[in-house]
């Protein structure tokens, strides 16, 4: 019973991994860039919906907020700053990014506070549903899968059978050839960094309803996306997803059953302490066992582009 | 070596920040000593970063976890000292230290070995890949420094006493500044010497052009993988010095903003550049004083900067100063 309960915590969890590792391996898998602000963008998202539902007092509005605001800030900065960085070299990018997220940080603190801001969920998404088996577990955890779920089929329906998704892997191929066949790349890119923008802004609100909504909520997950994008492969949606799964199961999971699988060695302090500190690293090893076995990532086409 | 536009900005700017300490001190300035303490502490770790990321084109976004480790080797030992325990019992005794030149060695090789696990996986992979199992690596060992409970877990560890060295009286800020500064002067002609030799020349040329220095009979993983263990432990020396700095080491050393601010330095001076970390940890130190005392939200002025320097002054400070782009 525990143990379903985790799986579907380790299940959400990987879902709201994977709307982050979505944008960040499409923005690298098409034009090359590594975006260290896509957890800024995240963070974006989490306040516009705070703000918006606040205001409005509408849970939906701040949703759909959080995706137009986050996607409008993902095509300012690309427009203003990240089209200068393409032709780039990665250290260049790091470093510009990384300033961005000083600049996104330091912006919301002064606009919002230091203060955590919280959300609260319409009556119709909160409370406990009972599922088979007789386990109640919160409506809307299961409402964050379903999304996560439905996202991640509108990426590939949009990916593999639409006109835009057939530009985007053409740009992935070679952006010369498109250019020369009367593709605008510059818009291309623009739309893409900004649709990444928008997942990311999605999840930071749905997110900011679990957790409380403050600056810097956006870093631990940003890193935590690169791990997922290591473990899938660069610009393999599919693998994002695979790995974002893997990476929340891993992470809950072992959170939950580390502790109690050490104390039948151990007595239950020391089995505690250790049983924590390890699954803190679980991930990591995981990630390493990924790169021994396959640096290009499960579903690389190879290594570093 | 002849005296060259940049062998004379170099010069300039160590006898910059060693005027600006001797001064201060003479002024009865301490705070200021301190702050150049913190310039010169930071420029060796930058001096350090350099060398993987300058000279050897490995962009590691995970130089935290060296500066981290050789900060808690040196916490723990000065925390065991303290408390007359040992540190470890098994295989064999291992007892605390308050002694420098005991401690340095110690961080050293910690950061060392660290440097040679998460190099010898990280260099299985390389361009955008790099830089994410980099900054994963030393993420992981932030979370086991704040899930682990025996040395402050969150809290970080704080040791009452300054370490000492022998002859010295380390408490006072000047005397403390010339351990750092001879340290960084050291690292200094050692990156010196080591880009010239052979084994320099080859690291850049690995840089330059993988694929024409493995026709040359190179291989440059083993040299890359050298140069990033050489990097880690004078970041960890680094490390050490500023938790004798502070006296307290905490999970922020290992952070990933740690990194980015190492990575920082190195790219406000100059990536590649010889003193470039140093001039750009000084300007760091000194942005963060003047722009500090502007505003709360400094940080942001800060990015901005950042930002201008990447877009548009992409040698760095050391570049503008000697007018011309290092020849890539």
């Amino acid at each position: 019973m525990l143990l379903a309960e985790q799986a579907l915590n380790g299940l959400q969890y990987g879902m709201m991994l994977f709307l982050m590792a979505a944008g960040l391996t499409l923005v690298f898998g098409v034009m090359g860039l590594i975006n260290l602000a896509h957890g800024s963008l995240y963070m974006a998202g989490a306040f516009a919906c705070a703000a918006v539902a606040a205001a409005t007092g509408s849970f939906w509005l701040g949703l759909a907020a959080s995706l137009v605001a986050a996607a409008a800030a993902g095509a300012l900065v690309e427009i203003a700053v990240i089209r200068r960085l393409y032709a780039r070299d990665h250290l260049d990018q790091v470093l510009a990014t990384f300033a961005l997220i000083l600049v996104f940080s330091e912006g919301t603190r002064w606009l919002f506070g230091s203060f955590p801001l919280y959300l609260t969920l319409p009556p119709s998404l909160s409370g406990a549903v009972m599922l088979p088996g007789g386990l109640h577990y919160p409506l809307f955890r299961l409402v964050i899968i379903g999304f996560g779920a439905a996202v991640a089929l509108g990426l590939w329906w949009l990916i593999a059978r639409t006109r835009l998704g057939i530009r985007i892997r053409a740009g992935e191929a070679d952006r010369e050839m498109i250019g020369a066949l009367g593709v605008d790349i510059a818009r291309l890119y623009t739309i893409v960094f900004a649709l990444g923008a928008a997942l990311a802004g999605f999840a930071g609100a749905l997110v900011g309803t679990i957790q409380s909504v403050q600056v810097g909520m956006g870093e631990p997950v940003l890193i935590l996306a690169f791990v997922v994008v290591v473990i899938g492969g660069i610009g393999s949606i599919k693998g994002a997803f695979v790995g974002a799964l893997l990476v929340g199961m891993t992470d809950t999971l072992g959170k939950a059953l580390l502790p109690g699988l050490l104390s039948r060695m151990w007595d239950a302090a020391s089995a505690n302490t250790v049983g924590a500190s390890l699954a803190s690293v679980l991930i990591y090893v995981l990630m390493a066992v990924v790169l021994i076995l396959r640096p290009q990532g499960l579903f690389g086409a190879g290594a570093g582009r | 070596m002849t005296l060259n536009r940049d062998t004379v900005v170099n010069l300039a700017i160590l006898a910059l920040l060693v005027a600006t300490a001797i001064g201060a001190h003479v002024l009865g300035n301490g705070f200021t000593v301190t702050l150049a303490t913190k310039a010169a502490i930071f420029g060796l770790a930058g001096v350090g970063l350099n060398l993987a990321l300058g000279y050897g084109g490995l962009i590691s976004f995970g130089h935290a976890a060296f500066f981290g480790i050789g900060g808690y080797v040196t916490g723990i030992l000065a925390s065991h000292a303290a408390a007359g325990t040992p540190v470890a019992t098994l295989p064999f005794t291992v007892m605390g230290s308050n002694e420098m030149l005991g401690i340095w060695p110690m961080a050293m090789l910690a950061a060392g070995l660290a440097a040679l696990v998460i190099g010898a996986l990280s260099l299985r992979t390389w361009g955008v890949y790099f830089i994410m199992v980099t900054l994963a690596f030393a993420q992981m060992l932030y979370y086991f420094a704040i899930s682990w409970p025996r040395y402050g877990g969150e809290d970080g560890l704080s040791f009452y006493v300054r370490n000492s060295f022998p002859g010295l009286n380390t408490f006072a800020p000047i005397q403390y500044f010339a351990i750092c500064t001879t340290l960084l002067a050291v690292a200094l002609v050692f990156t010196a010497v080591v880009t010239q030799s052979r084994f320099g020349l080859a690291l850049q040329a690995a840089r330059q052009n993988s694929q024409r220095t493995v026709a040359l009979g190179i291989r440059p993983y083993a040299i890359r993988l050298t140069a990033f263990v050489l990097s880690g432990m004078i970041v960890g020396l680094a490390g050490s010095l500023y938790a004798d700095l502070n006296r307290f080491v905490s999970p922020a050393m290992l952070s990933w903003h740690m990194s980015g601010e190492i990575m920082v330095f190195v790219i406000l001076g100059g990536v590649g550049r010889l003193c470039g970390p140093v001039a750009g940890a000084a300007l760091f130190i000194l942005l963060e004083h003047v722009l500090g005392g502007v505003s709360d939200y400094w940080q942001a002025l800060l990015g901005l900067l950042l930002l201008a320097i990447v877009l548009f002054a992409p040698g760095g400070l050391i570049g503008i100063l000697t007018q011309r782009r290092r020849h890539a």
